[in-house]
């Protein structure tokens, strides 16, 4: 690997805590893997055998560019093609807010995958608030996109996510939160700028 | 040598005496392949690629030829080097098929037992028995796995059905617009195209070549009814619309509108080289192409013995063989476990896109064969 590729690898700070909790030789797939390079970390560090899905067009010629399976289709019509417990983790990472269907990718997530990991900005973060309290719409490292141009369409708070995850029946495994991508140990929704979590849904 | 094209190139024929069993049954006694390479075999013979063409193609992939300098290759802008099959890394062949008409042994071959053309005689040969017809051809080329195996519509069938023939023999194959198996409405298409032929009366039973007939009419609306297949009804309204080639109506039953005389011509170029019994002859090959059949209709079992990599390309205007049916064959390779990559190339074209210049679609083939010469 070159020194270039090393860094683009851990360029992302959730990629460590997401593969800390990727078990070896298993299969993974991840919704909206954009480059995927996550895949191709994960693949190195875990040797797992993972598959991307994305629907752009340059993203998936990224991901062939990076030796990394893709599958070219439209995450918010759904894991249709796929059967249930047909993975052993499904990841979302940094996808959520972006996407929709939030309520139903996360559950076919959990249909698809025996456990998904998901990792989000934590809109609740005290800088946000504060620029919320201000008046103005935050801007971040997480959330670098003003109002008029950002593609997150759903900004949520950890506690709005352990609060959607105890409705809809979702255990949490575990979570960690970060902010300059070190763990925050306490008042992880005041100082924690992203989320990541380990999920699953008995059946 | 022309900028990214592969130059002139000359055809090559391999005799082959060792009888090969069918599908059907039949046995082919002694036959010959006509083929056509591009590039170099290097020392360690794992950088060969193979190109399986469609229904009216043949081994002539690339280049062309110094006789006949406006006969282009039919993949030409896919491979040459520095195209995304780059002659410069791999060793290109192309094959044509058995029972084609172009050179390898078909229907207007002689009999060895009669001594006249086969005719109607020439048995019914299916995309297994040209995998391993081809296969023959490598073990006589000494190449004993192919770093790919691609082609499009059913070139890509034979690319899929060598990953299950001779799945230690094809490191990764490239399967664009497929389908695992013709629907009753491809099946039907054919059948009126078959129609066409058998009801000319120059057919003659499929032995016309003694009568010094050719059965142009029907093979010609063979054509016409299997081109319109091939495009998709966004590409006819753009390339023709209702445009008119009269001023106004001619109230008669002429070429009046573009679209009557695009066909029409079509039809007319293809049944000046095409052989009749050859076009039956594929398009019934089309329709068995069915590797799900002997697995219970499963197709992941189909795939199970599988052991390349896959790269599968759709288009989403194919309605011919459309991104549903090369989905079936991803969620298949994803059943089992199998790499695999699949692209939707948002394209106007239809079927034919296959075979055209869009820049995504070959930036994505160009990007997998960097894959595929990295992993030699």
């Amino acid at each position: 690997m070159t020194g270039q590729e090393q860094g683009a690898l851990s360029g992302r700070s959730d990629f460590q805590a997401i593969a800390a909790w990727v078990r070896p030789d298993s299969t993974v797939l991840d919704l909206g893997c954009g480059d995927g390079l996550l895949l191709k970390y994960l693949k190195q560090t875990r040797n797992a055998r993972g598959y991307g899905i994305d629907i752009d067009d340059a993203n998936v010629l990224a991901c062939v560019r990076n030796g990394v399976n893709v599958i070219q289709s439209d995450l918010e019509r759904g894991l249709a093609g796929f059967d249930a417990g047909s993975f052993d983790c499904v990841i979302l990472s940094q996808t959520l807010q972006a996407v929709r269907h939030t309520e139903e990718i996360v559950l076919e997530m959990l249909r698809v995958g025996r456990e998904a990991i998901v990792s989000f900005p934590n809109f609740g973060r005290w800088d946000l608030r504060l620029q919320v309290a201000l008046g103005r719409m935050p801007v971040s490292a997480e959330l670098p996109f003003q109002w008029y141009n950002t593609p997150n369409v759903h900004l949520f708070t950890i506690a709005d996510f352990e609060s959607f995850c105890s409705g809809h029946g979702i255990r949490v495994l575990e979570r960690v939160a970060l902010h300059s991508g070190h763990p925050v140990r306490t008042f992880a929704n005041f100082f924690g700028s992203l989320a990541v979590y380990r999920i699953e849904k008995p059946r | 040598m022309q900028s990214g094209s592969v130059g002139f190139v000359t055809p090559q024929s391999m005799r082959f005496e060792e009888p090969l069993g069918l599908a059907s049954g039949a046995r082919i006694a002694d036959y010959e392949l006509c083929y056509e390479t591009y590039g170099s075999l290097n020392a360690a013979r794992d950088n060969a690629v193979l190109i399986c063409h469609a229904l009216n193609a043949s081994h002539h992939v690339a280049g062309r030829y110094a006789d006949r300098p406006e006969q282009v290759g039919w993949w030409d802008n896919m491979v040459g080097p520095g195209r995304p099959v780059d002659t410069r890394r791999f060793f290109v062949i192309g094959v044509n098929n058995l029972g084609s008409c172009f050179g390898s042994t078909g229907p207007m071959s002689t009999s060895p037992t009669t001594g006249r053309p086969y005719g109607a005689s020439f048995p019914v040969v299916t995309v297994e028995d040209w995998v391993d017809a081809q296969a023959r051809l490598a073990d006589r080329l000494g190449i004993r796995r192919f770093a790919a195996v691609m082609g499009g519509s059913l070139g890509a069938m034979q690319a899929l059905s060598w990953t299950i023939q001779y799945p230690e023999r094809i490191g990764h194959c490239v399967a664009i617009a497929i389908t695992p198996r013709l629907s009753a409405q491809n099946i039907a298409f054919n059948d009126v195209a078959r129609a066409a032929i058998h009801s000319d009366p120059d057919f003659h039973g499929g032995d016309y070549y003694s009568k010094g007939v050719v059965p142009k009419a029907g093979l010609r609306v063979a054509r016409m009814i299997g081109h319109i297949t091939y495009l998709s009804d966004d590409a006819m309204a753009e390339k023709f619309g209702r445009s008119l080639r009269t001023p106004d109506y001619a109230f008669g039953y002429g070429a009046e509108f573009e679209v009557e005389s695009y066909l029409r011509y079509q039809g007319d170029k293809f049944s000046e080289y095409f052989d009749a019994n050859t076009y039956l002859l594929i398009t019934r090959a089309l329709d068995y192409f069915d590797p799900a059949a002997a697995h219970g209709n499963d197709l992941s079992e189909a795939l199970a013995a599988a052991r390349a990599r896959f790269l599968v390309v759709s288009f989403t205007s194919d309605w011919r063989f459309s991104p549903e049916r090369s989905r079936e064959i991803v969620k298949a390779l994803l059943d089992n476990r199998r790499d695999v990559s699949y692209a939707e190339i948002d394209a106007p074209h239809g079927h034919d896109a296959f075979l055209l210049d869009d820049p995504r679609y070959h930036a994505l083939v160009r990007a997998y064969f960097d894959g595929v010469f990295e992993r030699l």
